[in-house]
């Protein structure tokens, strides 16, 4: 099992979630986060003066997958986020040690 | 001299002086008020209810233009101005500033309103009820501007004491000087005698000057200078707080002007047009002004644009037209705009902008009416006293005399208090309690306390 991970510009969540749902994924976890990478922050003006964005608003989504779907799940978030400019996030892939689904307490596979 | 002097003479002084003269038979017993005796009361009343309604609104703004960890301190300070406020007034600031027997500088009886008979109503004028109902709430008012100028940095404490300094001494002084005919209602150049119809000078100017004084000694925010001194915005936490605040004030006002006029009478209404047009201006012109300025229309700084022509109106609202209010309005709105960037600029961290709506604007307010006066409803003893009516330069040599007085009062003794408070209990909180908030330190709780993950 694998979890991916995914930083994208929150207004591609539909999209995005869409995809997945296409691509057979049965859940998805979203946090709203703030960071910067290569496209920085931006500038705001409040009562005249100008601040600073340095933490961009992003959206952060995490899906635990059969090790089988893996590159189908990753190619629907690149297809269902990219828009060509700066910012448009990143995608990791990182191991599954255990999975535990807790109502039924079935493990592994048959817990995605 | 027309109705509105008179009508506080003989309204108010007439009660006291009959009492003193005759203190076991009260006025009411030799004269029957009439239907129009009651409903002058009546107005007053409920105009200085929508002035203690303001309240509610200077304490959104000045929410929702700080930051959230400091929400709780803020609703504080402002609950704090209406009681300890009020009871300062009722304890010696109304005697200070009405008393009978005072001089030029201060009246000296009715402290705890003793000796007053409180219900009595006397042709044509208010009761001492009456009167010190509508004169609290102006004092409450006036003392409230503070708080935001001082706000997210303020020891609890050392505001209470500011706050009741304030109501017992400094603004009754302010006061007395002006509606209780001492200092300022005894000049006089050529025909021309001051005029502050609702108090543009005598209520928002005092508070705005404490204001600055108050930003003055505490110093700015942490974090809103970079190391080379550069502004750096510090947001509000909520603009709907800040909106429904300005909106809520506005409505406060309709109460602070047409009640002004201390009667239930024709002028009631032609006030009341004349602070909305004015708000409206102020309002407009903010926008136009902060667009052109930075770029985007923000409505942080719209908010204080319609307090802005709110604030320019109050002094000249009896005695001016539709169409200069728009005026007095419109060039309030932009001088709100450049002062609250010419302060920004100087290091006096204001963060909800009341040295420049209330303290800067205010004195525009007093001086506009050396320049556009035409009627006489506010003081002025003649017509077409403005300006720019022909009625030459005394009546705004008087305003700006006027302007002056306050400003040297006012300045001194805050400046003397936070002074004094500075060195005795402190004035500003420590570092540590500015980074995590107010409201868990000073007040040992959270204005938005998290539903889960709290302990229990």
């Amino acid at each position: 099992m694998k979890l991916v991970t995914a930083v994208i510009k929150p207004f591609k969540l539909d999209d995005v979630k869409d995809a997945l749902k296409a691509a057979g994924v049965a859940g998805i976890t979203v946090t709203e986060v703030r960071g910067f990478g290569r496209q920085g922050g931006h500038t705001e003006t409040y009562r005249g003066a100008e601040y600073k964005i340095d933490f961009v608003p992003k959206v952060s989504l995490s899906v635990v997958v059969g090790d089988d779907v893996v590159d189908g799940v990753v190619d629907a978030i690149v297809s269902s986020a990219a828009t060509g400019k700066i910012g448009d996030g990143k995608i990791w892939i990182t191991d599954v040690e255990r999975l535990v689904r807790i109502r039924t307490a079935e493990e592994g596979v048959d817990a995605v | 001299m027309r109705k509105r002097a008179l009508r506080i003479m003989s309204g108010l002084g007439g009660v006291i002086a009959v009492l003193a003269i005759t203190p076991s038979v009260g006025f009411a017993q030799e004269y029957t008020p009439t239907a129009q005796d009651y409903l002058n009361n009546l107005w007053v009343f409920l105009a200085g209810v929508l002035v203690f309604f303001m309240q509610a609104g200077f304490a959104l703004v000045e929410a929702g233009l700080t930051r959230a960890k400091n929400v709780v301190n803020i609703f504080a300070k402002n609950i704090a101005d209406a009681t300890v406020g009020i009871l300062a007034f009722f304890a010696t600031g109304y005697a200070f500033a009405f008393g009978e027997s005072g001089g030029w500088f201060i009246g000296t009886d009715n402290f705890f309103l003793d000796g007053l008979d409180m219900a009595a109503i006397p042709e044509g004028g208010l009761s001492p009820a009456t009167t010190f109902f509508f004169q609290a709430v102006f004092a409450a008012t006036a003392v409230t501007i503070a708080s935001g100028a001082m706000a997210e940095r303020t020891k609890f404490t050392s505001y209470l004491i500011f706050s009741v300094v304030m109501c017992a001494f400094i603004y009754p002084v302010v006061v007395h000087w002006t509606w209780g005919g001492g200092l300022i209602a005894d000049i006089q150049i050529g025909d021309a005698v001051f005029s502050d119809f609702a108090g543009s000078g005598i209520v928002h100017m005092t508070g705005g000057i404490a204001a600055f004084m108050g930003a003055l000694f505490l110093g700015p925010r942490i974090g809103k200078y970079d190391s080379e001194g550069n502004v750096r915005a510090i947001p509000g936490h909520s603009i709907p707080f800040a909106t429904l605040g300005v909106f809520i004030l506005w409505v406060g006002w309709f109460g602070f002007n047409p009640g002004s006029e201390l009667l239930a009478d024709e002028f009631v209404s032609t006030i009341a047009v004349n602070t909305m047009l004015a708000a409206a201006a102020g309002a407009l012109l903010t926008t136009i002004t902060i667009w052109i300025k930075s770029g985007k229309p923000d409505v942080a700084m719209i908010g204080n644009g319609a307090l802005a022509g709110l604030v320019a109106i109050t002094g000249p609202c009896g005695a001016v037209t539709p169409m200069m209010s728009v005026v007095i309005g419109a060039v309030g709105g932009v001088i709100v705009v450049f002062s609250v960037l010419f302060f920004d600029k100087v290091k006096i961290d204001d963060p909800v902008g009341a040295v420049s709506v209330h303290g800067v604007v205010g004195a525009w307010g007093v001086l506009s009416i050396g320049l556009f006066a035409t009627y006489d409803d506010a003081f002025l003893g003649r017509e077409d006293a403005g300006l720019f009516y022909g009625g030459g330069f005394e009546q705004l040599a008087v305003q700006a005399l006027m302007v002056l007085i306050i400003l040297v009062w006012v300045g001194v003794t805050t400046a003397a208090l936070f002074a004094g408070i500075k060195a005795t209990v402190g004035l500003r909180v420590s570092p540590e309690e500015e980074f995590e908030g107010l409201d868990v330190l000073e007040h040992g709780l959270q204005g938005y306390a998290p539903d889960v993950a709290h302990s229990s």
